[in-house]
């Protein structure tokens, strides 16, 4: 930083600073609100003494926690790995479906009404169905999860290759480019930026199908475990099922939003741009 | 004498059906190979439309357009576009967005693979050459608006264009940036003579480029006049305040007043 006055720098290094400060603080804020949270929630247990039955205090929550971590963990991972798989499914056949959608305007007009139609059903009406058809297991799960992740990624998908401006085809066209060269090189780089933000919606949604029906069908995971637990009475460990739950959500979402940070920079430009890394 | 170049006969352009507007009517024009040819006419006269005609974007309502001795039906890849808009892909770096049509236009993308080193030299001789040194790993954001537009300009080249269509290319940009760019544009021609037809509403620009300006009238248009620019190249940005030049533009400008009022005159 030759021939900037003694003034400039130190003006500079204020700002530098200032913008440190605040970095801090966007990365603590979420801790300091989560944990305020559990304090206030803590509090009011207890000076209002609300019965353990309707609303037990973190305190006995984490409490049930800790005393069952080892059903917790293993159905945890069972909810985790059947999420994950009909969440692959979702991505793969959403992509697919997307990109029919998006590109040709023959299938939007054919597929759309039903798609709709499909999403509207909600998805607990058909856990039952499919433990007609696949049995108690892990496959009505699975399948709930894919079916209710779907939806999203496919409108997502397809409004980001629709929605591609006339001007970057005709860049692609007026060289003789193939219909599929546009989509690939166009459509689909353009349809990223959807594509993740549909990402993080889809793989929380696809926790509640996951959950949904393993509560309709107990057979394995986190759901069953809440099924059982207030079965019994046992509501603290029904909210660590809970809390549990939520916080596999926020670690898929994080994931998600990575991948997303790493492969779509260029969509998010000025977000996080500031002086600490421009200097 | 050879045959054209590129031959636009008597063509007509009407948008959206037989009710539709009519956009061009009895337009017809030649361009000799490697000759720079400048459009010029009143906003909405047909100009972009003639362009996407020409280069086998559309397909015209009437007439014919013939290129290289071929009847177009489609678009081709002896083409490079450039438009008003510098239409780079946001995702990818500079050089790898000057490199697009390379991967698409059959002739290169075989060979693209094996010879890549060759061609990415290629493309940064063209950044080079529009003062983009140094560029090539930026995304197309980090730029101004003029260096967007000169990197849409080597994208339109570097497939070594016979026929360059340009489309406004420098219209959105402030004077001095034209300017720039007019010069740069000017030396890229008289290094590669390609044949280049430029739309523009700009007369300093089409006299200060161009071998032979022509006037399109209002809507529907069509050529109703044609100026021969002889001045000797390469022209300077001095020469365009030179008395010549200004009675070329000042002609010109008398024919394009005229369109706009819709007049038929004979000058």
């Amino acid at each position: 930083m030759t021939g900037m006055s003694a003034r400039a720098l130190a003006r500079y290094e204020a700002m530098a600073a200032q913008a440190r400060r605040q970095r801090r603080l966007q990365t603590a804020l979420p801790w300091i609100v989560i944990i305020g949270m559990f304090l206030v929630w803590e509090f009011s247990c207890r000076v209002f003494g609300i019965s353990e039955f309707i609303l037990p205090a973190p305190s006995r929550i984490f409490a049930a926690g800790l005393r069952w971590w080892q059903p917790l963990m293993w159905d945890s991972l069972d909810t985790l790995k059947t999420t994950m798989l009909g969440f692959a499914f979702a991505i793969v056949a959403g992509v697919l479906l997307g990109v029919a959608i998006g590109s040709s305007t023959m299938v939007y007009k054919g597929l759309y009404p039903l798609l709709i139609a499909f999403n509207s059903i909600p998805k607990v009406a058909v856990v039952p169905v499919l433990i007609i058809w696949f049995g108690i297991g892990m496959w009505p799960a699975v399948i709930t999860a894919f079916l209710i992740s779907f939806f999203p990624i496919v409108v997502n998908v397809a409004t980001g290759i629709a929605t591609v401006e006339p001007e970057l085809k005709d860049v692609l066209r007026a060289l003789g480019a193939r219909p599929w060269d546009i989509i690939v090189k166009v459509g689909l780089p353009r349809a990223m930026p959807y594509f993740f933000a549909s990402l993080k919606i889809a793989v929380t949604v696809a926790f509640v199908g996951a959950i949904i029906a393993e509560s309709v069908a107990p057979n394995s995971g986190i759901g069953r475990l809440m099924m059982v637990a207030s079965s019994r009475f046992d509501v603290p460990l029904v909210f660590a099922g809970l809390i549990v739950t939520g916080a596999m959500g926020i670690v898929l979402y994080l994931i998600a939003e990575f991948i997303e940070r790493r492969t779509t920079g260029w969509a998010m430009r000025g977000q996080d741009q500031n002086l600490a890394v421009g200097g | 004498m050879s045959r054209p170049y590129v031959e636009i006969d008597n063509v007509a352009m009407r948008y959206g059906g037989v009710s539709g507007t009519l956009a061009l009517q009895n337009c017809s024009m030649n361009v000799e190979q490697g000759e720079f040819i400048a459009v010029v006419g009143p906003s909405g006269c047909g100009k972009s439309t003639l362009m996407r005609l020409a280069s086998g974007l559309w397909p015209a309502t009437e007439g014919n357009v013939i290129v290289a001795g071929t009847e177009v039906d489609g678009p081709l890849p002896i083409v490079g576009m450039a438009f008003q808009n510098p239409t780079l892909l946001p995702w990818r770096r500079i050089l790898s967005n000057v490199m697009l049509p390379l991967e698409v236009v059959p002739e290169h993308r075989k060979r693209l693979r094996k010879e890549r080193p060759q061609y990415e030299a290629k493309a940064r001789e063209l950044l080079r050459l529009v003062g983009l040194e140094g560029f090539d790993a930026k995304f197309p954001y980090q730029l101004s608006g003029g260096m967007q537009q000169r990197s849409s300009l080597c994208r339109a080249l570097v497939h070594d264009p016979a026929l360059l269509m340009l489309d406004e290319p420098f219209s959105a940009l402030d004077v001095f940036t034209r300017e720039e760019l007019w010069a740069v544009m000017q030396q890229v021609w008289m290094a590669r003579k390609p044949t280049v037809i430029l739309v523009t509403h700009d007369l300093r620009e089409a006299v200060y480029l161009a071998d032979r300006v022509l006037v399109m009238s209002a809507r529907p248009g069509r050529i109703i006049a044609e100026r021969r620019v002889d001045l000797p190249r390469p022209r300077t940005l001095d020469d365009t305040y030179s008395p010549e030049f200004q009675a070329l533009t000042h002609d010109l400008r008398r024919y394009i007043a005229a369109a706009r009022s819709g007049e038929e005159v004979v000058l």
